[in-house]
């Protein structure tokens, strides 16, 4: 909102009269767009009759604690799903990135002291590992999340492993979202200024200390506003489990409108439960955002943004999800 | 592997469509996303309420919530999406035209729901622009709609090609949620059709679905990289 002065001058008296007019005139217009275009249809095709909304909102409807019931069954199982899943990809994310951060650091080694090919051998695995690595992270990232679970469901009964549904879609989330975490804190480690990780090797820290002890901890920080963005999105996407029929609250969802046909009501209704929490998730998303902007400033310290092209455009691949 | 082969135009089939529903979607993404940009930085209060709704809104639902409700809800109103059948684009886009189930509704949905990122991905271009070139753009008393068309658009337009991209990519992925929602023959469908119903082996389908999607979405991240590196360059 603070680009907002910078396109127009602060209005005067007319240019506040003119914004009042068309304030007015765009939100009648609007009004009258929403009751024709929305209320009209809807209320024409009866779809505001007690006798669908009332399974969903009257509490002295025969149906309702029924379906309230079977709906906190479908949020809880949502929000396991979604726990597990952000644990176990912040997990292995993580580990990918300090991975692929020592790979990268041990292919520009040398190892001079020790035997030609043995040394040859050493740069080529580190060279063959940081590749395979790096495949993994292209692949998928670039796989659809529907299709990794979908891999996954169908794939871990093929070769005699089966488990609940609910751990084919912990997996399958957690594929395609601790590759994306492990490039959220990649990028964060490189974007941090060089002098951090030259500070560490000349007290004598390992890479493995520089990174466990300096890098990481910082690029987390810095990278806070990604990550809880890429929360928000796993908490969408297990909404997917209702292709592999997870009983999460879509499916449930659609179980109820099978007893009762009431689509659009329940839509409606999961739609705003699932919109409620992610926006609270957004909102804390900003405000550990401007904390830590503002935190960073009152330090004194030399502001350690990561490039911004890299931060805008992961945060913005980030908040996409299902 | 002999699936990979024999059943090739099923695979290509399916690349095709996923194609087709990428660049409508996209299209129309692009159109609407400009749209509720434009609307996001008006002068006018109620227009920036409507953007921000509208992108609160979408951004916060599940896709395959809002697949649902255009693949259920638009039916129950009495909608056949035929707005869409635009006569020049269905001479195209065969789809358009046919009645095959959901196609139109699909559509419908990825566009609603990847507009709201395209016009996050184009207000931070518009962010992006240092504020004193609007400032000096409005001291040569530019209007609001000068100002944005002259000075800050162009501008913005540079700062916004890698997040747009990236918006672009995951509209990419998402549109693998279709098949899911019976729109006959795309790639992710055609997964599910060769493994369950016909009873091909898992590996080698999975292995042609796989590089199917890889191939729309990893030359387009590699460009970006560039594309990325060479602003940073730029800079």
């Amino acid at each position: 909102m603070s680009q907002q002065s910078v396109l127009y001058d602060v209005p005067g008296p007319r240019q506040r009269r003119l914004t009042l007019i068309g304030s007015v005139v765009a939100t009648v217009l609007l009004l009258a767009a929403a009751y024709f275009l929305v209320y009209r249809p809807l209320d024409d095709k009866g779809q505001f009759s007690m006798e669908l909304w009332g399974p969903l909102i009257d509490p002295s409807n025969e149906n309702f604690s029924l379906v309230w019931k079977r709906i906190g069954t479908g949020f809880q199982n949502t929000l396991t799903a979604a726990a597990l899943a952000i644990v176990s990809s912040l997990v292995v994310g993580t580990l990918l990135a300090v991975l692929r951060i020592q790979l990268k650091s041990l292919t520009r080694r040398r190892f001079t002291g020790l035997a030609t090919p043995l040394a040859y051998l050493l740069r080529g695995l580190n060279m063959l590992l940081s590749a395979v690595t790096r495949v993994c992270v292209e692949v998928f990232r670039g796989l659809p999340v529907v299709i990794t679970i979908f891999f996954v469901a169908r794939g871990f009964p093929e070769f005699g492993v089966s488990f609940d549904t609910l751990w084919y879609l912990v997996i399958g989330l957690t594929i395609y979202n601790s590759v994306v975490i492990a490039e959220i804190l990649r990028s964060g480690m490189e974007g941090l200024p060089g002098g951090q990780a030259e500070a560490a090797a000349a007290i004598g820290l390992s890479p493995a200390q520089t990174t466990r002890m300096i890098l990481l901890p910082q690029a987390f920080r810095i990278m806070l506003p990604a990550l809880i963005s890429q929360l928000v999105v796993v908490l969408k996407d297990t909404s997917l489990g209702f292709i592999i029929s997870y009983e999460e609250t879509l499916n449930i969802g659609k179980q109820i409108i099978g007893a009762l046909d009431n689509p659009i009501q329940v839509y409606v209704v999961i739609a705003v439960m699932f919109i409620l929490v992610n926006y609270s998730l957004s909102k804390l998303a900003q405000y550990v955002q401007r904390r830590l902007s503002r935190g960073r400033k009152t330090a004194g310290t030399p502001a350690q943004n990561p490039p911004p092209a890299a931060l805008a455009s992961q945060s913005e691949s980030n908040g996409q999800g299902i | 592997m002999s699936v990979l082969i024999d059943k090739f135009d099923v695979f290509a089939g399916g690349f095709w469509l996923t194609l087709q529903i990428c660049v409508l979607a996209a299209v129309g993404a692009l159109l609407l996303g400009a749209v509720l940009a434009v609307l996001r930085i008006s002068p006018v209060p109620p227009l920036r309420a409507v953007g921000t709704g509208y992108v609160n809104v979408f951004r916060n639902m599940p896709l395959t919530v809002v697949m649902f409700f255009a693949a259920f809800g638009l039916p129950a109103l009495g909608s056949n999406a035929d707005f869409l059948r635009v006569p020049g684009l269905d001479a195209v886009f065969s789809r358009l035209d046919t009645d095959l189930p959901y196609f139109r509704f699909a559509l419908i949905a990825l566009v609603l729901y990847t507009a709201a990122f395209v016009c996050e991905a184009l207000r931070s271009g518009v962010n992006a622009v240092p504020a004193g070139q609007a400032e000096a753009a409005r001291s040569l008393g530019l209007t609001f709609g000068q100002n944005l068309r002259y000075v800050v658009l162009p501008q913005s337009w540079k700062a916004s090609v890698v997040p747009l991209g990236s918006v672009i990519i995951a509209m990419i992925k998402n549109s693998a949620l279709v098949g899911f929602f019976g729109v006959v023959g795309d790639l992710s469908q055609t997964a599910d059709q060769l493994t369950s119903a016909e009873g091909y082996a898992f590996v080698p389908v999975a292995i042609g679905i796989s590089i199917g999607y890889l191939i729309m979405t990893v030359p387009l991240g590699a460009l970006l990289d560039r594309i990325e590196k060479r602003q940073a360059v730029a800079r």
